[in-house]
């Protein structure tokens, strides 16, 4: 059977690994090639690397930093941050990523969207969508987080999907860095009307959210920073705990 | 021992690379009909769609090349669905090594299960083979298709998405892995490992 994802996330600043709380104050966590082993040795999914730098003379260190992951790391990455055009996916798929996740310029220029689809193929395409809700209606930001734009969160999904985006990198602002749980309803709310898998994140606490997400949550992934970082959660013993909760994950 | 990787247009060739450099055997990248037929293992790997594929191969006479290759031989992922004998991909005729059809996955009625298949999923029903030889406890291999190889003669193992469908294959020198060995952790790793133990013919 199909295994439900655990994928953690290493937020990249100038070739380190840091991770902010509501994607302000940083802190720092490490070497990332290390981490990005460590993490596959002891059953991560997959992993994303989100550049939060992405400045233009910091593209080269992230092309090397992909280039040392894929010659070290045995499982998929995702790659994101800062990635404009069809050029920037091609050096970063040709670096060895897997797939690359792109978010504002989808939403500057949803065209890039279709046009990665055709040259890369769907399944290297993750699209992210940061969503904050405000009066019941879940919007869509960009720029970390940082830039409102008049998307809603639900039907931009749905565009991303027919547009050929391969998944959808779903993240609740609202519950990001709070360890109160994913965001439930809106996840499920996208994932079960997408033929598209979602990959949750924001909001990661406890072992039980990760059972709620990818039961309540119609999640076919979580992802999280910080409780990996910190150790607070070991990847083994949630691994271990959704087997026994019933969730079908891979040992 | 020599590798020789098949170019032609598709994606994620550098991870075959890699993880065969992490296997301590330097791949080269080649089109060139003498470099593949005289290098002791070929793998022919790669993500991208079947009909344009197909016709590159015949533009620079590699389907002839692949045919008349006599040393194992190694499909993976799209490598494995142009080895079958027909894609429903844009209606693709391909090189026919195995019997096997390429279909596309039909999602689930209930829309539980997506389509591609993306993620871990287990090998089951494995034959006995030299590819599978001494495998390690873990029966989870990665996997992004949206297509997928029905069942027949040659199939090593299964796995289940949907349906079962064919996760590895093997006829004569050639074998075929649907899923993506060099991003599947141990047992990935194993059968590559495996791949290149395999007796030189």
């Amino acid at each position: 059977m199909l295994t439900k994802r655990i994928i953690p996330c290493l937020d990249i600043k100038d070739g380190r690994t840091v991770k902010g709380v509501n994607f302000v104050e940083l802190r720092d966590a490490g070497d990332p090639v290390a981490l990005a082993k460590l993490y596959s040795e002891q059953g991560a999914d997959e992993l994303v690397f989100l550049d939060i730098t992405a400045t233009v003379d910091k593209r080269k260190t992230l092309v090397e930093l992909v280039t040392q992951v894929a010659k070290e790391v045995r499982i998929p990455f995702t790659v994101g941050g800062g990635i404009s055009s069809v050029q920037d996916v091609y050096a970063l798929l040709a670096a060895g990523a897997d797939k690359i996740s792109i978010n504002s310029a989808a939403v500057k220029n949803p065209q890039l969207i279709d046009e990665l689809a055709k040259e890369f193929g769907s399944q290297c395409v993750v699209v992210a969508i940061d969503s904050r809700c405000a009066d019941g209606i879940d919007w869509v930001y960009t720029h970390g987080g940082r830039t409102a734009t008049t998307l809603q969160s639900k039907a931009w999904a749905k565009e991303l999907a027919d547009r050929g985006a391969g998944e959808i990198l779903l993240t609740s602002m609202d519950h990001d860095g709070t360890k109160a749980g994913f965001a439930l309803e809106l996840t499920a709310a996208i994932s079960g009307a997408l033929p598209i898998p979602v990959i949750a994140s924001g909001g990661a606490g406890s072992m039980l959210h990760f059972k709620e997400v990818f039961t309540t949550g119609k999640a076919d992934a979580a992802l999280a920073a910080s409780i990996f970082h910190f150790k607070e959660i070991g990847i083994p013993e949630l691994k271990l705990y959704l087997d026994e909760e019933g969730v079908v994950v891979r040992k | 021992m020599k590798v020789a990787l098949i170019k032609y247009n598709a994606g994620n060739v550098q991870s075959v690379c890699y993880a065969l450099e992490r296997l301590g055997v330097e791949a080269e990248l080649t089109d060139d009909p003498q470099k593949i037929s005289t290098a002791d293992r070929v793998i022919f790997p790669g993500q991208g769609e079947a009909s344009s594929a197909m016709a590159y191969l015949k533009e620079r006479n590699l389907d002839q090349v692949i045919r008349d290759v006599k040393q194992p031989f190694l499909g993976v992922c799209l490598g494995l669905q142009l080895l079958c004998t027909h894609s429903e991909e844009n209606n693709t005729t391909c090189l026919g090594i195995f019997p096997q059809l390429v279909k596309r996955f039909v999602p689930s009625a209930d829309g539980q299960e997506k389509v591609p298949h993306v993620g871990w999923n287990s090998i089951e029903n494995l034959v006995y083979n030299p590819l599978l030889k001494d495998l390690p406890d873990a029966r989870h291999l990665y996997y992004v298709h949206s297509y997928y190889a029905t069942l027949g003669e040659g199939t090593l193992a299964t796995t289940h998405y949907i349906q079962d469908f064919t996760a590895i294959l093997h006829r004569a020198n050639y074998w075929a892995i649907q899923a993506h060995p060099e991003k599947s952790s141990t047992l990935g790793e194993k059968l590559l490992e495996n791949f290149l133990a395999l007796p030189s013919t």
